[in-house]
């Protein structure tokens, strides 16, 4: 386990403002503790600073998974953002798409959004903007990105992609051996 | 007799002040000689005789004149030389000196060639010539043109060899793999310590040990380059530290180890300080983000379009649908009519066909 590079850090940065913006900050500076980002065996950790104490002490082999994972880097220094991350993106997300109950569950299969199940979207979304898509319910599903700004939303034909998928809930239960 | 005195004094005072602003033209039969790259002139005009011969204060004096003239001649070509202030408008005047001509004489005997190694010295006595290889050699297995040595060489992968036959007169107990390894090891072991006795026989004979030269000779490759030029940066009296950073070059300084280990912070280091780091990183990376001009500007060209053409029906077709429908018209997903039409206008700069269609 080792701190981030000042690359490395640019790079998850840049990634995590595709979603939220320039609240990183809010993520960064927290005001009910310190938390750090940290790189375990490829992957970006989230935790605490009492976690981090307690997760220092336990040899790197054994140690499977301190904090939350927010995601991991390639092999060629790509940052791919997991699921894992949703209940930090979810509260502070910049454009956001909700889904129909109808094709929640092809959301949740891995499928990409059809215009047909877009049930409302922010406006001024850029295209391949990063959304965080909901429920219409409010329940954070997962995270995509824009294939088609608001506006052309509007216009496109019902069977056409609106959102990329990119991580949905249901690969907790999918890819379960993989998580961390 | 006072008076006289100070009057003799008053006399020789001035007398050195007129010495002192002589005028700044000097008259030459012949012409100097300048080197301004050197700083060099040189005069070629016969000294007057009573400069040459004898010592004593007459021979010193005219010296020293002939020294001051030719020096104010040198002076008076520098500065005709193109000269700028050096460090903005406060800064020293610096003249711009042309390519020096004069070949200045070593400073240090040349350096002495390295001594012929063992090999070398046998080689010469028996006649032996360099042959010339070929870097390709027929792969009679693979029917293809494989290296000498090296990656996928000619003849197999020697570590994948599976088969190692004993030798005529071996020991059939002797494991023939680990002789292989033995003897490969011992080999490379052998050549080193002949190539470092190689090396310490030239140091010991005092010949120039050849390293890289430290100047751009124009045969440089890029890695040599790159370490000429750090060792240029460090040769500094602060080891480099202050030394501007040229165009291309990274950021980090150069680590101590020669690049050998990476260095990470510490994990447990000073929380706050990361903390304010990776805050400043965040400003500095919200302040170079441009505002997506091009997306805006697609999408106000489309409700300008939009609004136009709504404003052009509504002329058209006067409007019996009453308030109801056109409020009913409103929410803006038409169908594949409005959307076919558009789709020319729709396609962003940078857009591609991602989405199909």
């Amino acid at each position: 386990m080792r701190p981030l590079t000042e690359a490395e850090t640019r790079v998850v940065f840049e990634k995590l403002g595709k979603y939220i913006g320039e609240n990183i900050q809010l993520l960064v500076d927290r005001p009910d503790g310190t938390y750090c980002f940290r790189l375990h065996r490829d992957r970006v950790y989230y935790l605490s600073e009492k976690l981090l104490k307690l997760a220092a002490s336990v040899p790197r082999d054994s140690l499977v998974a301190p904090g939350t994972c927010f995601g991991k880097f390639t092999k060629s220094q790509k940052f791919r953002l997991s699921v894992t991350a949703l209940d930090f993106l979810a509260p502070y997300a910049k454009y956001k798409v909700w889904v129909k109950p109808g094709s929640e569950q092809s959301f949740l299969y891995g499928n990409h959004v059809l215009k047909s199940g877009l049930g409302r979207i922010t406006e001024n979304t850029a295209q391949y903007q990063g959304v965080v898509v909901y429920s219409m319910a409010d329940v954070p599903l997962g995270f995509g990105v824009a294939a088609k700004s608001t506006q052309e939303c509007r216009k496109v034909d019902p069977l056409a992609i609106v959102v990329f998928h990119q991580a949905d809930v249901g690969e907790y239960v999918r890819n379960e051996d993989t998580l961390t | 007799m006072a008076a006289v005195r100070v009057e003799a004094v008053l006399a020789a005072a001035e007398e050195q002040e007129a010495e002192k602003r002589r005028s700044i033209t000097v008259e030459k039969e012949l012409e100097l000689e300048y080197d301004l790259g050197n700083l060099l002139a040189v005069d070629r005009n016969p000294p007057p005789a009573a400069a040459l011969r004898g010592a004593g204060p007459r021979r010193e004096a005219l010296l020293q004149a002939l020294a001051r003239d030719n020096t104010q001649l040198l002076m008076s070509r520098l500065w005709e030389l193109p000269a700028e202030r050096a460090g903005g408008a406060g800064g020293p005047l610096v003249a711009q000196l042309p390519e020096p001509t004069f070949r200045l004489p070593r400073e240090k005997p040349p350096p002495k060639p390295r001594p012929p190694t063992r090999w070398e010295q046998f080689a010469r006595l028996k006649g032996i010539r360099r042959k010339k290889k070929t870097s390709l050699v027929w792969d009679e297995q693979a029917k293809e043109w494989r290296r000498r040595w090296g990656y996928r060489r000619a003849g197999g992968d020697p570590s994948r060899a599976w088969l190692a036959e004993v030798p005529a007169g071996a020991d059939p107990e002797e494991d023939q793999f680990a002789r292989l390894r033995r003897e490969k090891r011992e080999r490379v072991a052998r050549n080193e310590l002949n190539r470092l006795r190689n090396l310490a026989r030239a140091h010991r004979a005092g010949s120039a040990v050849p390293a890289a030269p430290l100047h751009p000779t124009g045969h440089q490759d890029r890695d040599e380059l790159r370490r000429v030029a750090r060792v240029a940066r460090v040769s500094t009296a602060s080891l480099g530290r202050f030394q501007p950073r040229l165009p291309k070059e990274s950021a980090e300084p150069p680590s101590r180890s020669g690049g050998k280990k990476r260095r990470f912070e510490p994990l447990l280091g000073n929380l706050a300080a990361e903390r304010s780091r990776q805050l400043e990183l965040l400003r500095d990376m919200g302040s170079k983000k441009p505002v997506l001009d091009i997306t805006r500007a697609v999408n106000k060209q489309l409700r300008q379009e939009e609004a136009e053409a709504a404003a052009a029906n509504k002329g058209k077709k006067q409007s019996k649908r009453g308030k109801r429908g056109r409020r009913q018209q409103r929410p803006g997903r038409s169908g594949k009519k409005n959307g076919t039409r558009r789709q020319p206008q729709q396609q962003k700069p940078a857009g591609g066909g991602i989405g199909g269609r």
